[in-house]
């Protein structure tokens, strides 16, 4: 099965997809732009504050879900002892990373106008800035290492330690008495959160999700073209 | 209408304040990403001109090295 993601028979695909994916992302990223700054209602407690929800929360949604890929990957790659999973880790590692800040950044601006201040030490806050560090310490394995295999089990070890954190973000506004307020969108239950805000909500989600694909393949390809180069040079 | 959409209630600093940092950080990133890719790929073409006749064409019966000369022109 994993001879069909071979490299040498996806780079075709991987580097052409590219151009078209900037060319959705940036159609989705103008309708949800338009939705999010101009068609959505304000709210009755928060008034226009509330729009700072549409770039906050898909950032920090994306962030944990390629914290979540970067741990799984990893782990695939010690099991199935394929190269591949970590070449994929590596490239995600990157957005994911930058999702992560601005979900502080907009969180902290946010927090501003609704709680008074641009930051406390709130259980979701710090652990997103955890996470944030542990982003930080993945990407700095891959730059100081020379060596693969020690790089494959550092940053595997630093994606399982981490992976403990995305539990605590997710449920940290239900264990602890915190500033952030729960969670409006339930997958099992029913949504606090009304449609005219829900859509808007997604179609920005669609397009952070279209941005984190288009820098995956953009560095995947990099990667790809560096283990080539290595290969000119053995030849 | 269009000032509601402008001062959006007092709260058009905060909102366009982090509209703006998250754009910037997008746009950001994809440079520095797409930076990396030319620059890999023109180490790539520089190489491969380096090569001798012989080992050229058994670098290019791999599919992967035809289409990253052929990206990297197009780019």
């Amino acid at each position: 099965m994993f001879k069909l993601l071979e490299p040498n028979k996806i780079y075709k695909i991987t580097s052409r997809a590219p151009r078209y994916i900037l060319f959705l992302f940036i159609v989705v990223l103008s309708v949800g732009l338009v939705e999010a700054l101009i068609l959505s209602p304000a709210d009755y407690k928060q008034s226009d504050a509330v729009r700072i929800m549409y770039v906050h929360v898909p950032a920090a949604w994306i962030s944990l879900g390629i914290f979540s890929s970067l741990t799984l990957l990893s782990i695939c790659g010690f099991i199935f002892k394929n190269k591949n999973f970590f070449l994929i880790s590596k490239s995600l590692a990157p957005s994911g990373f930058v999702f992560n800040v601005i979900a502080l950044v907009t969180g902290s601006i946010w927090g501003k106008p609704t709680w008074g201040t641009w930051w406390a030490w709130d259980a979701r806050i710090t652990s997103m800035l955890i996470m944030a560090i542990f982003y930080l310490m993945y990407l700095i394995v891959w730059r100081i290492y020379d060596k693969e295999e020690k790089v494959f089990k550092i940053s595997t070890f630093i994606t399982v330690i981490g992976i403990i954190n995305i539990p605590i973000i997710k449920y940290s506004v239900d264990w602890w008495n915190t500033l952030h307020q729960p969670a409006s969108i339930n997958i099992l239950s029913k949504s606090s959160i009304h449609s005219s805000m829900l859509y808007p909500l997604l179609i920005m989600t669609a397009a952070f999700a279209l941005f984190s694909l288009l820098i995956f393949l953009m560095k995947y390809n990099t990667e790809l073209i560096k283990i080539k180069n290595r290969g000119l040079d053995r030849l | 209408m269009i000032n509601e959409i402008y001062f959006m209630n007092g709260y058009a600093g905060y909102v366009l304040s982090a509209f703006s940092f998250t754009l910037l950080s997008f746009l950001g990133l994809y440079l520095v990403v797409k930076v990396q890719l030319v620059r890999e790929q023109n180490k790539f073409v520089a190489k491969f001109g380096t090569l001798d006749s012989e080992k050229a064409k058994s670098a290019k019966q791999q599919r992967i090295n035809k289409e990253i000369l052929a990206n990297a022109t197009n780019n």
